[in-house]
């Protein structure tokens, strides 16, 4: 009995270190372990403080434990009735104390940056606005102050504060880019939520819905895109460059009629669903067919062939979308997807 | 001694759905709450061979919603609370030395409205599709606009259903403790698993209302187009948010405090040493039930209440680690100095503990608001929540029926198969939900339906699943030991654990019809081992022998919940195309409903009309059991 305790309590440790190692802290694009902006490793530096002080009161409560298991079993023919002891004071006076000074430790900073994290910058020139609308299973992002609407991408400047507006256009949503900054909700009827962060390095990072949302809770992905100013000025004049239909009148006909009485392309067609300028130069279509020239999995391929297996069967790709399965044949649809990834941004 | 009753006594199928009598109640309740208990850990299992690997397409996307949502509600009001149910029916009345709850006819009402509730909500299953927007079930999702399935509907109406057999059974064991202990039996002497029955009743009498309230009001959007929570209209989300949660988060701790209350019994008796500190164990108990009103918020930091009401309910939940602290140090030094046995019941005990105080800790983590942000809705919300429910409560109830088997049903549950299962079942626990605490940290949302490749969510997750294995694995060998026991001779002593210390174990196991042939006058704290180190072998009465008066069965219980299924069935189905027929018209003019309420009231009505003043157990019949069996 006791050999068995013994050996779980020295194989559990080992068995945790080693499945850590393996598996390290997460992407550094993906995982709150890795914060890769000020606001999340603020909160990083939070869960730190708290998770250190678990550690210490969970190995102090293991060692009384594994102390007294060993120590007070009862051996084969024992028929001692032991001291019956109502009480102590003293000890249970001082495992009051402790924890209320503990949680004072940890209230204190909490307390500090709950208030930290809730300063608006939605009023704040220097802030790049960001209106962000989620929809069953999509995301908009709108830049009220440039004029320019997107969807999927969020592309932000390294050099500023970004102030996030949420809401909901159907269900609850949750904002969170894990690396950057924990989540907010999107609410519906005109309850708008803030927050801000910042993302002083530039690349790319994964953005997720944190709320079920319905069947492609899970598949409702995006991406940030943090570039420097410069970059980040010549996208949003890209954006709002007249956008040339494809030179084959049928196709042109063909996209008039089925895209854009939903989509929209620089400045045509509507904005009812995702915007699709600049769609051949994003990270992934439909936010989980990742665009690669060097597929590895599932979900990866070329812009070309995601196009083409998102359009000819939406539904296999998100369960539940309202992007429908449109009539059109293989060569139409190769010829939309060759125009849809031809449109890239240059910045 | 004549009495004028006629003695009403029936036996085999009838005499169950007639019982009034709770030791038999807490049988049904636990057959039943073990049933869904192994329907909710189907549906877990099916979910983790959905994530063993990324993209994989095991179950469909909606399929798995509805898996992850009945799995919640399964497990949270139709498996933990009749098992809850199942142990407090069978041991509280014995623990104070009472003949039976104070409202027998109630108890029935509890159980059978409970039972047709949860049956109630798994028939969305076969009629068109379960309800699938979480256990939680916020709006909008769960509104008509977005669910327009039936499944939602089973949601609100048989959880209403049910949730009136718990609310009626918290109301009759907070009756039943306050007036029917036995004489000396003050609230300080009573035993730690009645006091957090007590507490965790009175929870219920205060969470459950606003649950059916929030319930009321999602069937009237859903079924007559009301719009409490639906934006469309000027309904209003974030409402269904806070009335589930003022109810959810006192729902934990109705969960956790009776486990509390087994893993005391169980400590104490198997270090052979008194509870350390029993009265501050009280008063935690009484606190952390205070607290849990004070702190629903803690669910929606990232709902956008606001940095004050975010920084209030970080306190105020960190608050609770306080009592709960109090509580784990007592266990530890109830044990310190006492001479341990490791039985199946106190190894799982045992393994409570540590366990426990891991998700504990991980719900300090979760309080602190900034840090919440990253945690919510993660993955490691999910490892937090089974650490307290699976390695809390599940853990407090599997020690709980290990320790009263024998009082429940007078045969000693085998203890080499039990200690078997619980390690399968401790170690497969541990490797399912540990490893979730970094796939969350590590990005991964929860209730996710499936997971990409190359995001470092594969190891992880297949450890996970199969933790999940060993759980379901441990889980067979329960029930293979269910069975084996169930074929040996009934044969257990009053007292089989030879350590007890409080009134349970100073009767037959099982106990008789009426429990006490005499009332006992209690002494002191455990009163048992008091008599006990005084060497007597029982216990004083505080009543000369004699005839013992007991309520009849009634099958009025059983027809006033079939009366609510069917009314539950009419409201769900009222709306609807039907086309013109005589079907149409009866459905869509609430005839189903009607009839289904007429049964109700009717049964109601007779029960008011015709008094039944129940029937005495004469003083020969007690006397011809005490011989048999002594």
């Amino acid at each position: 009995m006791m050999n068995r305790w013994h050996v779980l309590k020295r194989v559990m440790p080992l068995l945790v270190g080693m499945v850590l190692l393996l598996s390290g802290c997460g992407r550094a694009d993906l995982s709150t372990l890795r914060p890769q902006g000020p606001v999340a490793e603020e909160q990083f530096g939070l869960m730190k403080l708290t998770i250190t002080i678990m550690v210490v009161v969970v190995l102090i409560v293991f060692a009384i434990a594994v102390y007294v298991i060993v120590r007070y079993r009862r051996r084969p023919g024992d028929k001692s009735i032991p001291v019956q002891v109502e009480g102590n004071h003293k000890l249970e006076i001082i495992w009051t104390v402790i924890p209320i000074v503990l949680l004072i430790i940890l209230g204190v900073p909490t307390v500090k940056s709950v208030f930290g994290l809730a300063k608006d910058y939605t009023h704040d020139p220097k802030a790049i606005q960001v209106h962000v609308t989620a929809h069953q299973y999509w995301w908009e992002f709108e830049y009220p102050n440039l004029g320019v609407k997107t969807a999927q991408e969020l592309i932000i400047p390294n050099d500023a504060v970004i102030s996030v507006e949420a809401k909901t256009a159907d269900v609850l949503h949750s904002f969170w880019i894990p690396s950057l900054a924990g989540k907010t909700d999107t609410n519906p009827g005109g309850n708008v939520n803030t927050m801000y962060f910042e993302a002083p390095k530039t690349g790319v990072y994964l953005g997720k819905c944190a709320e079920l949302c319905g069947p492609s809770h899970s598949l409702m992905d995006f991406k940030v895109k943090v570039v420097d100013r410069a970059s980040f000025d010549r996208w949003v004049a890209a954006m709002k460059n007249p956008v040339q239909l494809p030179d084959d009148q049928q196709v042109a006909d063909l996209l008039n009629k089925q895209c854009l009485s939903c989509h929209a392309i620089g400045d045509k067609g509507v904005q009812l669903y995702p915007n699709l300028t600049g769609i051949g130069s994003r990270q992934a279509v439909a936010g989980i067919l990742v665009n690669t020239d060097d597929p590895k999995y599932k979900n990866e391929g070329s812009v070309e062939d995601n196009l083409k297996r998102w359009i000819k069967d939406p539904q296999a790709v998100k369960p539940g979308t309202q992007m429908p399965k449109v009539d059109l044949t293989d060569d139409q649809i190769d010829a939309i997807a060759k125009y849809l990834a031809g449109l890239k941004l240059e910045y | 001694m004549a009495h004028g009753h006629k003695v009403k006594r029936y036996s085999g199928l009838k005499d169950w759905l007639t019982t009034v009598d709770h030791k038999k109640i807490g049988i049904l309740y636990l057959l039943s709450g073990g049933f869904f208990f192994l329907v909710g850990g189907l549906e877990a299992l099916l979910i983790r061979i959905q994530l063993w690997k990324p993209l994989n397409d095991f179950v469909a996307a909606h399929t798995f919603n509805e898996l992850l949502t009945m799995h919640g509600t399964t497990m949270i009001f139709l498996a933990a609370m009749p098992m809850i149910f199942a142990l407090m029916n069978a041991i509280v009345p014995l623990q104070i030395g009472a003949r039976d709850v104070a409202f027998p006819f109630v108890n029935a009402i509890g159980f059978w409205t409970f039972f047709a509730g949860g049956v109630l909500l798994n028939v969305s299953w076969f009629a068109g599709g379960a309800p699938d927007a979480g256990w939680t079930a916020y709006a909008p999702l769960s509104t008509a606009t977005y669910s327009s399935t039936h499944g939602l509907d089973y949601y609100v109406i048989g959880l209403q259903i049910a949730g009136i057999g718990t609310l009626v059974g918290g109301i009759n064991f907070l009756a039943t403790i306050i007036n029917m202990r036995a004489p000396g039996m003050s609230f300080m002497r009573m035993p730690m698993f009645t006091w957090t029955a007590f507490i965790t009743s009175a929870l219920i009498l205060f969470a459950f209302p606003a649950l059916t309230v929030g319930l009321v009001a999602m069937m009237f959007d859903r079924v007559f187009s009301a719009n409490f929570f639906e934006p469309t209209n000027g309904g209003n989300a974030v409402l269904w948010e806070h009335i589930f949660w003022i109810f959810g988060h006192p729902e934990v701790y109705i969960l956790i405090l009776p486990a509390f209350g087994v893993i005391s019994e169980v400590i104490s008796t198997f270090s052979r040493k008194r509870l350390f500190g029993y009265s501050s164990m009280v008063f935690a108990t009484v606190l952390i039930g205070f607290l849990g009103f004070m702190v629903w918020a803690h669910h929606m930091f990232t709902t956008g209440l606001g940095p004050v009401a975010n920084a209030l309910f970080s306190i105020a939940t960190m608050l609770i680690a306080v009592p709960t602290g109090i509580k784990i140090f007592n266990w530890l030094f109830t044990m310190w100095g006492g001479s341990i046995r490791f039985t199946t019941a106190n190894l799982f005990a045992v393994g409570f503990v540590p366990t426990f105080v891991m998700g504990g800790v991980t719900g300090v983590m979760l309080a602190a608001a900034p840090a919440d942000f990253q945690y919510h809705d993660s993955y490691f919300v999910v490892a937090h929540f089974h650490y307290v429910i699976v390695g809390g409560l599940i853990l407090g109830l599997f020690s709980g029926l290990f320790y009263w088997w024998p009082k429940m049903f007078g045969r000693m549950l085998n203890e080499t198969l039990g200690k078997i299962f619980f390690w399968l079942f401790f170690i497969g626990f541990h490797l399912t939900f540990f490893v979730q605490h970094f796939l969350g940290l590590m990005g991964m949302p929860r209730r996710v339906w499936t997971y990409l490749d190359g995001l470092g969510f594969n190891n992880l997750n297949l450890i996970s699943t199969i933790g999940a294995m060993t759980m379901g694995l441990g889980t067979i060998v329960f029930l293979i030991n269910i069975v084996v026991t169930s074929a040996k001779p009934r044969n257990a002593s009053n007292d089989p654990w030879e350590d007890g210390r409080t009134l349970e174990w100073t009767i037959p196991s099982p106990a008789p019809e009426y429990n006490f042939a005499q009332t006992p006058l209690v002494r002191g704290y455990d009163a048992f081992w008091k008599e006990k180190m005084e060497g007597k072998t029982e216990m004083v009465p505080a009543e000369p022998l004699g005839p013992i008066h007991m309520p009849s069965p009634s099958s009025l219980p059983l027809f006033m919940s079939i009366g609510l299924f069917i009314a539950g069935l009419g409201f769900m189905y009222a709306k609807g195309d039907y086309g013109t027929g005589a079907w149409a018209w009866i459905l869509h003019h609430h005839i189903v409903a009607i009839f289904g309420l007429a049964i109700t009231l009717t049964c109601m009505f007779l029960r008011s009309v015709f008094d039944d003043h129940g029937f005495h157990i004469e003083t020969d019949e007690i006397l011809r059991d005490k011989g048999v069996k002594a």
